[in-house]
């Protein structure tokens, strides 16, 4: 058996990276042998938008109005679904604290998470759009538009969520504060999202909204993992 | 390990007049330890006498409310990512999976520390359920699994939380060589627990 090597000081990237590569890869790994957690908000995201036609009636113009401002507001909440369990499992079952003596710093841990997030969640939402999009009468000129629209949004979302659910993690009713911390912040990606869809559909461009929901998840790219490193390192 | 070498005998890991408060109640105060390398100190003590905590604020993962932890003379709060490389921490969980196999459960901690999957599992004999997922396995079994993660990589320092809860006679005893093979390269070992460990003249510290 080999000497124990002492670990040295500073940061170590190559190590690092590799631990992030490790972690999102587990994250991955997990979500494809448990599909179900994917699997109902893909459905619970399809079923919301299949009520609107319900709810409005079949008018399409009626429906076609609506259709940006639902296909949002569905997306979004079923990309909220798996958010409690986020951080929720690995501390029940002590992988937490693996993870943070695993020498990757907290906010690469937070990074990691959400980008599983985005991976496992945001992306099948993204492949199930078009069926929304359909089921709420959206026009097929918009379907590119609605989708460029969901990716940032989502990825917002997931990194406000990771957030959330770093601060939430602990708390009783963890589950419903997630929610009322996250929705409102999340409330400029609905308004330039929706508003990026309707001029596609009006025959606009919808790249300046696009561009002011990039910036938005530019900015919480490196400041969201912060926030919530820090929410996870505050025993 | 020349450095180590040099220093043999001098203190490795201290503790400085620790203080933990849990609520207003303090669980412990003016705990100080200092242990050199090879050696290995057994807590013992009540339960809530403040074991699991004492590992946890050597570990980093807990601030107390008084007093440091040094590593080599420095403060292990000045560089706590330099501090978890160099150590590994058994908590009472086993911070297992039960939807990956053993082996996947293993190569998450081997890709992080580098280190055999195959060899750590023979270490704790669990090679012939190597591809079964982690849920069908029993509770020894899964303390098993998450003691083959000390077998993965050395590291000098191991806090180990009741590791021989749930094992049977014969894993207790071939953790002896596991812990013998650290201690005799240098490493030291903080363990809490109830039981008799096979760890020949470690110190007691009773909280």
């Amino acid at each position: 058996m080999s000497a124990p090597e002492d670990g040295g000081t500073g940061p170590d990237r190559p190590r690092e990276a590799a631990a992030f590569r490790a972690l999102l890869g587990r994250e991955i790994r997990l979500a494809l042998r448990h599909p179900a957690d994917t699997l109902a908000a893909v459905l619970f995201f399809v079923l919301v938008s299949a009520l609107f036609p319900f709810g409005v009636g079949p008018a399409p113009e009626t429906l076609a109005r609506l259709a940006p401002g639902a296909l949002f507001a569905a997306a979004l909440l079923a990309a909220l679904l798996p958010l409690d369990r986020l951080f929720g499992a690995d501390a029940e079952d002590g992988t937490l604290d693996q993870l943070l003596l695993s020498g990757l710093p907290r906010g690469g841990i937070a990074a990691a998470k959400a980008l599983g997030h985005w991976i496992t969640t945001g992306l099948p939402l993204l492949a199930a759009t078009p069926v929304a999009a359909a089921l709420l009468n959206l026009p097929v000129e918009a379907w590119g538009a609605a989708l460029a629209a969901l990716a940032l949004a989502t990825a917002l979302l997931s990194l406000l969520g990771t957030v959330g659910a770093a601060l939430t993690l602990g708390a009783r009713r963890g589950s419903v504060l997630l929610p009322l911390l996250v929705l409102p912040l999340a409330i400029p990606a609905v308004i330039f999202g929706a508003a990026a869809i309707e001029a596609a559909a009006a025959g606009l461009s919808p790249a300046p909204f696009l561009l002011l929901l990039g910036a938005g998840v530019s900015l919480a790219v490196p400041l969201a993992p912060l926030a919530a490193g820090a929410a996870l390192g505050a025993e | 390990m020349g450095a180590g070498l040099a220093e043999a005998g001098g203190a490795i890991l201290e503790a400085r007049d620790l203080a933990c408060l849990r609520g207003e109640r303090a669980v412990f105060a003016g705990l100080s330890l200092s242990l050199a390398e090879g050696t290995a100190l057994l807590l013992t003590g009540a339960n809530g006498a403040g074991k699991s905590t004492l590992l946890r604020i050597l570990a980093g993962l807990l601030r107390p409310a008084e007093g440091a932890v040094l590593w080599r003379g420095e403060d292990i709060a000045a560089d706590p990512a330099a501090h978890a490389r160099r150590l590994r921490y058994l908590s009472h969980q086993d911070a297992l999976k039960p939807a990956l196999t053993v082996t996947e459960n293993l190569a998450f901690f081997a890709r992080l520390w580098g280190g055999e999957v195959g060899r750590a599992l023979t270490a704790v004999a669990l090679a012939p359920l190597a591809e079964l997922p982690a849920r069908v396995l029993s509770s020894g079994q899964k303390r098993r699994l998450a003691l083959a993660r000390l077998a993965l990589a050395p590291a000098p320092l191991w806090l180990l939380d009741e590791p021989t809860t749930g094992l049977d006679a014969a894993s207790v005893e071939r953790l002896g060589p596991l812990l013998a093979a650290h201690r005799a390269a240098g490493g030291i070992v903080v363990a809490a627990t109830h039981l008799p460990l096979p760890l020949p003249d470690a110190q007691e510290l009773r909280l």
